[in-house]
């Protein structure tokens, strides 16, 4: 199937071949999203991550001159909430045991994590 | 006597008010379908408890005289809405055993309205998917099933696929889903039932599990558009915990129902026209329109110029939100951990989230993680929010000459479970229709239309403007009481 015209067409081959990426970018990739992959996990990304990417390359030729980038969608105005010590009784203070219920390992009325100083 | 299962939000609604029978009896008889119902894995966790608690006050209640909306009217509720002391999972095996302390908005507003739970419902993993194929408590199953003999497992739609394939098989009434690339209303055409995405705003997101907070969207699905309305009526209004809900008043949908079009304009935008796609598409797109003119409508032509751009546009921007809305499951306050033999901190977080997120979630992080990272920022994201307005002006052009827009729902019919898993593109492209409204924010909705020749329902989809819910529901039931849908899936879990 065919959205219109290009829609799932290939990219243009300057910007992909720019723009491919590779294992180590994979593995580059999945450090920064704190995400631990095999190199078998790596080789197969690496095939969807450029068939995906080389896909959405084609918005690199729409015009844009003189386009803001759209933040919200249904024009609104950020609010300021009452300045209010806990305001709203949910999302206000008093809540620890609350907040460590669904901890996986509370210590001592905080959260508890490995060791991170040698 | 009536099944009452069969009834729905509107009759059970009236018929406990008239005090044709309780709402005990309502509630037993659903949670005996969604007991009898395990092949369909339309449920991660069962209530039957507390859809026999909440009876027991509808019951009081209308002794008393003091009913509520919705008294009486059991739905199942979409596992991705925080519930207070019930197992919240999005599916995902990382929030596997989480159990809230709070109560989404959404879900909160449902039960002060007198609705009771019959269970949460089984969803796509963190609401990513479109075939319900990548929860990790397994899939749901559709209750239709091709004609053709055969007993291919059919996807019931994605990401709000239990809902649909609850409602479609009798085991709820009505139940909530979200919508951030078309999840309401893809699992409703594909299920033969009705669903809507209102405005981005209209619902407060509060309280559900977040994916790409800027599309992310809460709204009803249920057999017609009348409970639709009801739902939504009991679903939407301000909320000063989410920064993006709309301070507007929530109008009264349902009493304001009314198929008469004389005056409106329906807009078909010529590039919704696909090359290539089934004929019974288009076919059953053009008995729409004339469906519409027969309730009185003017239909004109229109262009979205830029919509073979919305997919590309989506598929950066969600996974963008997505990388930074999922960057929260890091193994220290809630969920998962998995904590190596000596592992550090560093460790621990990539070891959890490998562990936690299936294969899609991890793909959509990546994606993200790539298009927001430096050097990268700008091509990607930045580019892809500037075509995010050009599509939605796109739309404020159209309405100029138009009230509200129709189209397909979905370029298909349900497809069978495993037939495109192999391909993310070839998924992601069934949303081709339900995406564009999403980046717009716009009100969208789902009609069950006309049966194709593998006897499987289709959709119709209704796009209106922005706050326009009403003229979406009145455009809806305009095809619902012509098409006449009465079909329904032949009982066989």
């Amino acid at each position: 199937m065919r959205c219109g015209e290009g829609a799932s067409g290939a990219a243009s081959p300057d910007k992909a071949t720019d723009m491919a990426i590779d294992q180590a970018t994979v593995r580059k990739i999945a450090s920064l999203a704190r995400i631990a992959i095999t190199d078998d996990e790596a080789a197969a990304m690496e095939g969807e991550l450029n068939g995906i990417l080389g896909w959405v390359e084609q918005l690199g030729e729409v015009d844009v001159t003189g386009v803001e980038p759209m933040t919200a969608v249904i024009p609104n105005t950020l609010r300021l909430r009452d300045d209010v010590v806990d305001a709203d009784p949910l999302t206000g203070g008093n809540r620890r045991d609350d907040i460590l219920a669904n901890a996986p390992e509370p210590q001592h009325g905080f959260f508890g994590v490995p060791k991170v100083i040698e | 006597m009536t099944d009452l299962t069969n009834l729905t939000v509107a009759e059970i609604r009236d018929g406990h008010r008239a005090g044709d029978f309780s709402a005990v009896e309502v509630a037993e008889a659903f949670n005996a379908n969604v007991a009898g119902a395990k092949a369909l894995n339309a449920f991660i966790v069962e209530t039957p408890d507390r859809a026999i608690e909440a009876a027991k006050v509808a019951d009081a209640d209308r002794a008393a005289g003091t009913l509520k909306p919705l008294s009486g009217v059991p739905i199942g509720m979409k596992d991705l809405f925080a519930t207070n002391g019930v197992q919240t999972t999005a599916a995902s095996h990382m929030l596997e055993g989480f159990v809230p302390r709070y109560e989404s908005t959404v879900s909160q507003k449902l039960w002060d309205a007198g609705c009771g739970m019959l269970g949460k419902l089984n969803l796509d993993q963190f609401a990513m998917g479109s075939s319900n194929e990548t929860s990790y408590f397994g899939n749901v199953i559709s209750p239709w099933k091709r004609n053709d003999g055969g007993n291919a497992a059919l996807a019931p739609g994605g990401s709000s696929g239990g809902s649909s394939s609850a409602i479609a098989a009798r085991l709820c009434p009505a139940a909530t889903g979200t919508d951030t690339g078309g999840s309401i209303r893809q699992p409703a055409a594909f299920t033969g039932i009705s669903g809507i995405k209102p405005t981005y705003g209209r619902c407060s997101r509060w309280g559900i599990v977040a994916f790409a907070s800027s599309l992310d969207q809460a709204g009803p699905m249920a057999r017609d558009v009348r409970d639709c309305a009801i739902m939504l009526e009991n679903m939407a209004g301000f909320d000063p915990k989410d920064a993006t809900s709309l301070d507007l008043p929530v109008p009264n949908w349902e009493a304001a129902l009314s198929s008469d079009l004389k005056g409106k304009k329906v807009g078909i935008p010529k590039e919704y026209r696909l090359e290539g796609i089934d004929p019974e598409i288009d076919a059953m797109w053009d008995a729409g329109i004339a469906m519409l003119k027969d309730a009185g409508a003017e239909v004109v032509e229109i262009s979205l110029p830029h919509t073979k751009y919305a997919l590309p546009t989506y598929y950066i921007i969600a996974p963008a939100e997505a990388s930074s809305n999922l960057a929260r499951y890091d193994g220290v306050r809630y969920g998962l951990r998995d904590l190596p033999q000596g592992a550090g901190l560093q460790d621990m977080y990539a070891a959890t989230r490998a562990d936690g997120f299936g294969p899609e979630v991890k793909r959509r992080i990546m994606i993200g993680t790539y298009v927001l990272s430096a050097g990268f920022y700008d091509a990607y994201y930045t580019q892809a929010q500037k075509v995010r307005a050009l599509i939605s002006r796109d739309f404020t052009a159209a309405f100029e000459t138009c009230d509200v827009i129709l189209a397909p729902t979905a370029p298909s019919a349900a497809f069978g479970l495993g037939e495109k898993t192999a391909d993310p593109l070839s998924m992601y492209l069934n949303d081709v229709f339900a995406v564009p409204a999403s980046l717009a924010g716009l009100p969208a909705m789902s009609v069950p239309a006309a049966l194709n020749r593998e006897g499987l329902p289709l959709g119709l989809q209704i796009i209106g403007k922005a706050f326009d819910e009403q003229g979406v529901l009145n455009a809806g039931l305009a095809i619902e009481e012509r098409a006449g849908f009465t079909a329904r899936a032949e009982k066989w879990w």
